[in-house]
C-alpha cells in the first residue's frame, strides 16, 4: 500500500515533467500542425541554462528558472522565424524534416559546446533538501517544489490561453487559420508567441529536471520528448488540458511499470500505449473524431 | 426491378440532417436528375450511394444482374468494382499524374495479372498494359483528350478536367453512373454540348444515369425523371413537366434566381 | 537492353578495381553502406514517396532482417545458410510490415509517422531484452559473405523490381492512394489492401538490407537501430525526391560520400549534417529529382512512346 502511494509520488513528481513538456508540443500541433521534433531539445537547452546559472552565476531558483524560461521562449521564437516560417506551406513532410533537422542541430551543435560528457547539478542544500516522512513514504522537498511550480504554471498558462488577447488570438489561429487572418489577426506574431510560450514550458521543465535527477546531458531530451509527445497524442493533440492529463498518465504509467518489476519494458508500455491509443481513438482522450468532408 | 433502391436513408452532421429520411428508386436505362437548391444534400447523398459516408439510417440497394447488393457497410471500392461510379463535384482528379495515368488508374480493377508479374513484367505484363492502354485511348476520345494523355491533369483546363472526371468514372466500367454537377462552371455552348455527351455515353455504354445538377433548366431537357431536394428531404418528384410546376419546388427555389436556379 | 549494359558495365569496373586492389577495404565498406542505404530508400520510397504513407520506422524492419539473417548464419555458417538467412529475415520483415500496417493504416500523415516510429521502437526494446539476440552486449562474429557481387545483386535487383512495380497495374494503385485516397476509393482502388502490399513490399527490402549489414560488418547491436537510423533513411528519400527512385540512389550516393568525408571531421559531423537538411528542407522541399526518374525516366518515357506508336500504327494498319 505505501509502496504504491510512493509510486503515486513519484509517477505525479514525473508527470509534472512530462505535462510541462507535452504542452508545448500540443501548442504547436495545435496551431501549426506540426510535430516540433526540436521542442525536446529546447527542454535540454533549459538544462543547461539552468546548470550555468546556478554553477557559474551562482544564482538561486526563481532567477534561475526565469532565465532558463527567457532564454528558451527567444529560442522557440527564432528556430519558428528561420527554419518553421518559410516552410508553412510546403508539405509537410518537408516541414517534419527540418524539425528533425533542428533538433539534431541543437543536440550535436550543444554536444560541440558542451561536450558529450554528463554534467552535474550543484547539490542541493538547506530548506531544498529537506525529507518528508509520510508514513513509509518520502517526499522530497525538490518534488514539491517541481510539482508546485508546474501547477503554477499550468494555471498560467490557462489564464493566458483563456483570458487574455493573444490566448484568444492563439484559439482563434488554432481553429482556422485562414479566417483569423482575415479577422484581423497577426497569424505570424501569434505563432511565434505560441513557441515562446511552450519553448518557456519546456525551459522550466528542464531545470526542474536537472534539480532532481541531478545530471544533465545533450541528448537527454530524446526519450522524455517522445514520452511528452505520447502524452500530449494520449489527452489529444492540440487540445491544451489533455497535454496536462495524459503527461500525468504516462508518468503514472512508467512509474508503475518500473516500480513492480518491468522497468526493462517501461518505454516499450508507453509506446504500447501510444499505440493503441492510435489505433482505438487516434484524436485521443479529449480530442473529437473528425472526416474530411468530401 | 430498379437498379438502385433507396430506403429512408438519413444521415447527420452534428445536429445537421443533411440528408433525412430520402427514399428514391432509379429503373434501369434512366437518366434521372437529382436537383435542388446549394446545400440541399445532393453531394451529401452521392456520398452514401457510393459508401463515403455511412447512413445513420436507412438502406441502400444496388441490382445488377437480378441481382441484390446492400450496399451498407460495403467499402467504397468494392462499391465501384460492383458497378457504380461516380465524379466529383469538387473535381478529385490525380492531379499531379498524367491524363492517361487517370484514366489507367480506374481501370485497375480490370487487371489480369498479379504482383509476380509486375515486379518482373513477366510477358502477361505487356499484353494486359497494352489492352488497358488502347482501352484507355478509346475512352479519352470521347472528349478528344486522347492528344492530351501525356499531360498533367493539373495543366487540363477546367472543363477538360470535368470531362476527365466523367472519362475517369467510365473507365472503371459502372452499370450505374452517378455524375455530380459536371456542367459546373461550363458557359452554355458547352453545357449544351455536354448534355449531348452524356445522352450519347448512355446508349454507348448501356448505362443508367443519375446527374446532379444544381442548375434546374438544364436536367429538364434531358432527364426523364427528376428528383428534387431541400434541405436534406425530399420534397418532390416526377417528369420535368411536373417538377417544374410543383409548389414545394417553386418555394424550395424562391429566393435564387428561378431561371438561374 | 541498354540498361543492362551500364549496369553490368558498372559490375565489372567495381570488380576489376577490387581485384587490382585499387578500391581500398575502407572505401569497400562504403560501398556496402551506399547499396544498404539504396535498398533501404527505395524502399522506403514505395512506402512513403509512391503510397503516401509516412513511416518512421524502417529501422525496425531493418532490425529484424538484420538479427533473423545473423542469428540463422551464425548457426549455418555456408552460402546456403547465408541466403537462407537473408530470405528469412525478408520473410520476417515483411511479416512485420504485415502486422505493422494492418492495425496502422487508418492512421494518417503524422499520425502514422509516430506510430510507427513507435512500432520500431518497441522491436527494438524486445531485441534489447532478449536471449537470442544477446541482450544490449549484441552479436558478434556474424560470418561475413557480402562481396562486391551479393551486394550488387541484391541492391540492382532491389531497385530494378521496384522501379518496375512502380511501373505496374498495382504501382499505380499505390501511387493512386498518395495523390487522392477517396478519390482512389471512389475509382476501386482497395486501399487498404494496397498500404498493406506497400508496407509488406517496403519492410522485406529493408529486411534484406538488415541482413546485409549483420553479413557485412558481423557485429549487431539493438542501438544500431534508433530512430535515428529511420530518420537517416528518410532522408535520403526527401532528399532525393518522394516518389522518386533514381533520387533516392542518388542521394544515397551522395550522403554516403559526405559522410565518409566529414568522418575524419566527427566534432562537427553531426552538426553539419543536420543544417545541410534544414537548409535543403528550406531551398528545395521536394528534394533533388522532385518525383522525376533521371536515366529510368527516359527509358520508361521510350517503352511508353513505343507502346503508343505501335497502337498508333495497329490504327492506321486496320
Ligand atoms: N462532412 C461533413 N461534415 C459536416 N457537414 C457536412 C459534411 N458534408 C456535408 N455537410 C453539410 O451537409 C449539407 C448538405 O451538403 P451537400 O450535400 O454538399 O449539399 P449539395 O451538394 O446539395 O449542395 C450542407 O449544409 C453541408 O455543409
Ligand atoms: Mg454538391
Amino acid at each position: 500500500m505505501d509502496k504504491l502511494l510512493q509510486q503515486i509520488v513519484n509517477g505525479i513528481t514525473l508527470g509534472s515533467i512530462y505535462a510541462l513538456i507535452a504542452l508545448g508540443y500540443t501548442m504547436v500541433y495545435g496551431i501549426i500542425k506540426l510535430i516540433n521534433f526540436a521542442h525536446c531539445d529546447i527542454y535540454m537547452i533549459g538544462a543547461y541554462v539552468g546548470y550555468f546559472c546556478m554553477t557559474y552565476f551562482k544564482l538561486g531558483l526563481v532567477p534561475s528558472l526565469l532565465i532558463a524560461m527567457l532564454v528558451c521562449s527567444l529560442l522557440g521564437v527564432l528556430i519558428e522565424r528561420i527554419a518553421y516560417r518559410p516552410l508553412r506551406n510546403a508539405a509537410r513532410i518537408s516541414v517534419l524534416i527540418t524539425a528533425i533537422g533542428v533538433s539534431l542541430f541543437l543536440e550535436y551543435g550543444t554536444m560541440f559546446f558542451v561536450k558529450a560528457n554528463v554534467r552535474t547539478y550543484p547539490e542541493v542544500t538547506g530548506m531544498m533538501a529537506q525529507r518528508f516522512n509520510v508514513g513509509e513514504m518520502v517526499i522530497s522537498m525538490q518534488q514539491i517544489i517541481l510539482v508546485g511550480i508546474t501547477i503554477l504554471l499550468m494555471a498560467l498558462l490557462q489564464f493566458i490561453v483563456k483570458r487574455t488577447r493573444l490566448g484568444k488570438a492563439m484559439r482563434a489561429v488554432s481553429m482556422d487559420r485562414d479566417a483569423a487572418q482575415l479577422m484581423g489577426i497577426d497569424v505570424n506574431s501569434t505563432v511565434s508567441f505560441t513557441f515562446a510560450l511552450g519553448s518557456a514550458l519546456a525551459g522550466a521543465a528542464g531545470i526542474l529536471v536537472g534539480l532532481y535527477y541531478n545530471t544533465i546531458n545533450p541528448l537527454m531530451g530524446v526519450v522524455p520528448g517522445l514520452k511528452a509527445f505520447i502524452a500530449a497524442v494520449f489527452g489529444g493533440i492540440g487540445i491544451i488540458p489533455g497535454a496536462m492529463i495524459g503527461g500525468y498518465f504516462i508518468g503514472a504509467v512508467e512509474v508503475m511499470v518500473s516500480g513492480y518489476g518491468g522497468s526493462m519494458f517501461r518505454d516499450a508500455v508507453v509506446f504500447g500505449i501510444l499505440i493503441l491509443i492510435l489505433i482505438i481513438k487516434p484524436s485521443g482522450l479529449l480530442g473529437k473524431n473528425t472526416r474530411e468532408k468530401v | 426491378m430498379p437498379i438502385l433502391s433507396v430506403e429512408r436513408v438519413t444521415k447527420a452532421f452534428g445536429g445537421l440532417a443533411a440528408v433525412s429520411n430520402v427514399s428514391l428508386d432509379i429503373i434501369e436505362g434512366e437518366l434521372v436528375g437529382l436537383i435542388g437548391p446549394n446545400g440541399a444534400g445532393k453531394t451529401t447523398l452521392f456520398n452514401l450511394l457510393t459508401g463515403i459516408y455511412v447512413p445513420d439510417s436507412g438502406t441502400i440497394n444496388l441490382s445488377i444482374d437480378k441481382q441484390v447488393i446492400p450496399l451498407n457497410g460495403i467499402r467504397p471500392h468494392s462499391i465501384c468494382q460492383k458497378g457504380l461510379a461516380r465524379t466529383f463535384q469538387n473535381i478529385r482528379l490525380f492531379k499531379d499524374l498524367t491524363v492517361l495515368e487517370n484514366v489507367l488508374i480506374a481501370m485497375n480493377q480490370n487487371i489480369n495479372y498479379g504482383l509476380l508479374t509486375s515486379f518482373l513484367h513477366l510477358p502477361a505484363y505487356k499484353r494486359e498494359e497494352e489492352k488497358l492502354l488502347h482501352e484507355s485511348i478509346e475512352l479519352l476520345r470521347i472528349f478528344d483528350l486522347d492528344k492530351k494523355k501525356d499531360e498533367l491533369a493539373r495543366n487540363l483546363s477546367y472543363g477538360e478536367q470535368r470531362h476527365l472526371e466523367i472519362i475517369r468514372a467510365l473507365a472503371t466500367n459502372p452499370k450505374l453512373l452517378l455524375l455530380d454537377e459536371p456542367a459546373a462552371g461550363m458557359n452554355p455552348a458547352e453545357t449544351a454540348n455536354l448534355m449531348d455527351i452524356i445522352g450519347w455515353i448512355r446508349e454507348k455504354f448501356d448505362l443508367t444515369i443519375l446527374l446532379i445538377e444544381h442548375d434546374m433548366t438544364l436536367v429538364m431537357n434531358i432527364c426523364e425523371r427528376i428528383y428534387v431536394l431541400d434541405h436534406g428531404m425530399l420534397i418532390a418528384s416526377g417528369t420535368p413537366d411536373e417538377v417544374r410546376t410543383n409548389k414545394r419546388v417553386i418555394e424550395a427555389y424562391l429566393g435564387e434566381d428561378i431561371n438561374n436556379a | 537492353m541498354r540498361k543492362f549494359i551500364a549496369i553490368g558495365l558498372v559490375y565489372a569496373i567495381v570488380q576489376i578495381l577490387i581485384m587490382t586492389n585499387l578500391i581500398s577495404g575502407y572505401f569497400q565498406a562504403t560501398l556496402v553502406t551506399i547499396g544498404i542505404n539504396i535498398i533501404l530508400a527505395v524502399s522506403l520510397n514505395l512506402i512513403t514517396g509512391f503510397t503516401g504513407q509516412f513511416s518512421l520506422g524502417h529501422a525496425g524492419f531493418m532490425s529484424v532482417g538484420a538479427y533473423v539473417c545473423a542469428i540463422v548464419t551464425m548457426r549455418m555458417p555456408t552460402i546456403p545458410g547465408f541466403i537462407l538467412g537473408v530470405a528469412l529475415g525478408a520473410v520476417a520483415a515483411a511479416i512485420l510490415g504485415f502486422l505493422v500496417g494492418l492495425p496502422t493504416l487508418r492512421l494518417r500523415g503524422d499520425y502514422l509517422a509516430i506510430a510507427t516510429l513507435g512500432m520500431s521502437e518497441i522491436i527494438r526494446i524486445i531485441f534489447l531484452n532478449l536471449e537470442v539476440t544477446n541482450g544490449a552486449a549484441g552479436l558478434i562474429g556474424i560470418p561475413q559473405f557480402i562481396n562486391w557481387t551479393w551486394l550488387f545483386i541484391f541492391t540492382v535487383g532491389t531497385v530494378l523490381l521496384l522501379s518496375n512495380f512502380v511501373k505496374s497495374a498495382h504501382g499505380r494503385a499505390c501511387i493512386s492512394i498518395r495523390e487522392d485516397e477517396i478519390a482512389a476509393e471512389a475509382m476501386g482502388i482497395d486501399t487498404i489492401r494496397y498500404k498493406v502490399i506497400a508496407f509488406i513490399i517496403g519492410a522485406a527490402c529493408a529486411g534484406i538490407a538488415g541482413a546485409i549489414y549483420a553479413s557485412y560488418f558481423h557485429y549487431l547491436e539493438p542501438n544500431l537501430f534508433g530512430f535515428l537510423k529511420s530518420v537517416d533513411v528518410l532522408v535520403i528519400v526527401v532528399l532525393g525526391g518522394l516518389g522518386s527512385l533514381s533520387g533516392s540512389m542518388l542521394a544515397a550516393i551522395l550522403l554516403a560520400l559526405i559522410s565518409t568525408y566529414l568522418q575524419s571531421f566527427p566534432e562537427i559531423r553531426m552538426v553539419l549534417y543536420s543544417l545541410i537538411l534544414i537548409i535543403i528542407m528550406i531551398f528545395r522541399p521536394q528534394g533533388l529529382m522532385g518525383s522525376r526518374e533521371i536515366s529510368l525516366s527516359v527509358f520508361s518515357k521510350l517503352g511508353r512512346n513505343k507502346l503508343w506508336d505501335r497502337f498508333k500504327s495497329q490504327k492506321g494498319g486496320q
